[in-house]
């Protein structure tokens, strides 16, 4: 039996997915200082999940800011192929993707068999990214994962700046005035919406959308980016595997699988 | 693979540093510009050597922050720093620079630059639909030409003009005919080659050098063509480069286009073919044909810019274009608003899609523009 894998290393975790055209198993890790190690141990994970040998493995397709690093990659895409491959295959119906990760955020809009028909990143800057919520998970003394839970349905705090560094000032001035961190936070998931829905309507995707990225985990911002877009959007169990997942699916394909 | 005539146009730039210190030795007026809306037919008819100066990089622009804001056009920076710091030889060596109010970063940059140098700044109107257009353009012409005959002591007679303008048609078609050779797939030269071409007309000292050395090239890539050697491979997509000047030393995004696969086909913009496709009426009276071809130009400091959107559709179709990659200046307003327009045109009427690069002189984003450059030519393909 053919198997393909791919290894989507971000800034923040190495993802891998092992697929056979029709079974799918994953591992993920952090991605840490090392971003050519966390890929080759995410390899090494998935072949003993597998129980496989790497002569089971026709291919081994790279994505992910740490892609160019990975010697053990027999081609590499962009994520934005990749995502649009994974999104395509988990929900047919999708018409577009909005990804969060670590370093960027995407709007991809696609066609009927999952191909990119456009595309646009964030600039280089952190708003709208993860971590962007993660300098304001610190300011605040939570964990990112808890951002989600923290808030619940309290009213969002206006929270103007979209610099990293500034919204972190604005932050610390909030809490000095009293402001509870409820709001702060609902404040920064609402601001994160805002910027990425924003963007992500400049390409019109609607209306049936995945979302994912590690960021999707979080269920209220989920909930504010719909507000925002008036998009349907469906979240995958595990959002953050979409481009890995992509990544195996086109090299399943390129490596002639199933057929 | 590289045509061999490329070397001269290597060389270029760094023999124009040296020639232009020959020339004021020699007691030849040189006279500096930055802009493709420079009436430089001027400038040759009164005597003067008419050379491009220094803009598109990014070493002189911390010196160019002492004094400008941070926030503001990387080109308008750069020329800037480079007066100011003397790094620039062409414009240490200038007798004065023939400067335009284009865009507002470069006229208020003007003001300060002409502590520095003496300078004539043509009022360029950022309006298309100006009802005395043409009058106001031919005013302006005729203002240089009597700043020139004042300060260098001479006179521009029409039919000084009238030669000067014929050489400089001559120019045009020849570096159009070079262009042209790309219409053929896989494309003969480089994108990045040719803008070393088309940047280098600006600091050249030896026109007719130049024109011999393009005519050997053109020669030479057309054999390299019936051979079947090109400069990219048969399945490279076909890109277009539009948008914000991209000179020499600022080649970052079209090579990156290149190494990441893509055929950089040719160069709408004004470091590429906009101020080469239309000629200078030789029948007309020579300072209103001047006037004519100049305000033509379809540059989108201009409002409405109609001419650019004909432009790109007919090069679209001519050049058989995959993808259009518009590369934006930071806080470049009118480039940065323009490219929504540029990308819808296209969609609707092409059917090819446009990937915006917004970026300025330094390395910093080299890694983000590489993921977007993929990923649209994955998307091409």
């Amino acid at each position: 039996m053919t198997w393909s894998i791919g290894i989507d290393v971000g800034s923040v975790s190495a993802k891998g997915v092992i697929f056979n055209g029709e079974k799918w198993d994953y591992v993920v890790i952090p991605t840490g200082w090392m971003p050519r190690q966390a890929g080759k141990e995410v390899l090494d994970q998935l072949l003993r999940k597998a129980d496989i040998g790497l002569d089971n493995v026709g291919i081994i397709v790279g994505t992910g800011y740490g892609r160019v690093n990975l010697d053990f990659t027999h081609k590499t895409f962009s994520e934005i192929v990749c995502h649009a491959r994974g999104a395509h295959y988990l929900f047919p119906q999708t018409q577009g993707i909005i990804d969060i990760g670590g370093q960027d955020s995407k709007a991809i809009a696609i066609d009927s068999e999952g191909k990119v028909k456009d595309f646009i990143l964030n600039d280089k800057c952190a708003a709208g990214t993860g971590r962007f919520l993660q300098v304001m998970a610190q300011v605040l003394g939570y964990e990112v994962s808890e951002l989600g839970e923290r808030c619940g349905t309290t009213e969002p705090v206006e929270i103007g700046s979209m610099c990293a560094v500034f919204a972190e000032s604005e932050i610390i001035g909030l809490l000095a005035q009293g402001v509870s961190q409820e709001r702060i936070v609902a404040g920064v998931l609402l601001s994160i919406a805002r910027r990425v829905g924003t963007m992500a309507t400049k390409l019109n995707l609607g209306p049936h959308v995945t979302f994912c990225g590690g960021v999707a985990q979080n269920q209220i911002l989920q909930r504010f980016l719909k507000e925002q877009t008036g998009w349907e959007m469906e979240a995958p169990e595990k959002p953050q595997l979409v481009g890995a997942l992509g990544a195996a699916i086109i090299g399943y394909e390129l490596c002639g699988g199933g057929k | 693979m590289r045509a061999k005539t490329m070397e001269y146009f290597d060389q270029l730039i760094p023999k124009g540093m040296v020639l232009a210190k020959e020339a004021k030795e020699q007691g030849k007026p040189v006279v500096g510009y930055y802009c493709v809306f420079s009436p430089i037919e001027l400038i040759e008819a009164a005597g003067a050597i008419p050379v491009g100066l220094c803009a598109t990089k990014q070493e002189p622009i911390a010196e160019a922050e002492k004094i400008l804001p941070r926030n503001l056009c990387p080109l308008v920076k750069s020329s800037f720093g480079f007066a100011i710091s003397g790094k620039c030889p062409f414009f240490h060596f200038s007798d004065f620079v023939l400067a335009e109010t284009t865009c507002d970063g470069k006229k208020k940059m003007y003001e300060l630059l002409s502590e520095h140098k003496p300078m004539i700044v043509l009022d360029i109107p950022n309006s298309a639909t100006l009802e005395d257009l043409n009058e106001h353009w031919l005013k302006q012409i005729y203002r240089a030409k009597e700043y020139f005959e004042k300060n260098l002591g001479t006179e521009i007679s029409r039919e000084k003009l009238r030669e000067v303008i014929k050489v400089y048609n001559e120019e045009r078609k020849l570096i159009m005919e070079l262009v042209s050779l790309n219409k053929h797939h896989p494309t003969p030269i480089t994108g990045t080659d040719l803008l070393k071409v088309l940047w280098g007309r600006s600091f050249q000292f030896n026109r007719q050098e130049f024109l011999d050395q393009v005519k050997t090239l053109i020669t030479e890539l057309k054999e390299m063509v019936a051979n079947g050697q090109f400069s990219c491979s048969p399945d490279s997509p076909r890109i277009l480069v539009t948008g914000c000047p991209t000179g020499v030393g600022q080649e970052k995004v079209m090579g990156i286009i290149q190494e990441c696969g893509g055929a950089v086909v040719l160069q709408e913009s004004c470091s590429g073919i906009k101020g080469f496709v239309d000629l200078v009426d030789e029948a007309k009276d020579p300072f209103l044909a001047l006037a004519e071809k100049y305000n033509k130009i379809p540059c989108a400091c201009v409002s409405p810019n109609k001419g650019r959107l004909s432009l790109l559709s007919k090069l679209v179709e001519d050049f058989r274009v995959d993808g259009v990659v518009d590369i934006t200046l930071q806080a470049c307003h009118t480039y940065n608003i323009e490219s929504y327009s540029v990308k819808e045109h296209l969609r609707k009427n092409h059917n090819i899609p446009l990937l915006q690069i917004e970026t300025d002189y330094s390395e910093s984003d080299t890694e983000q523009i590489k993921l977007r450059v993929e990923a649209f030519l994955e998307m091409l393909k």
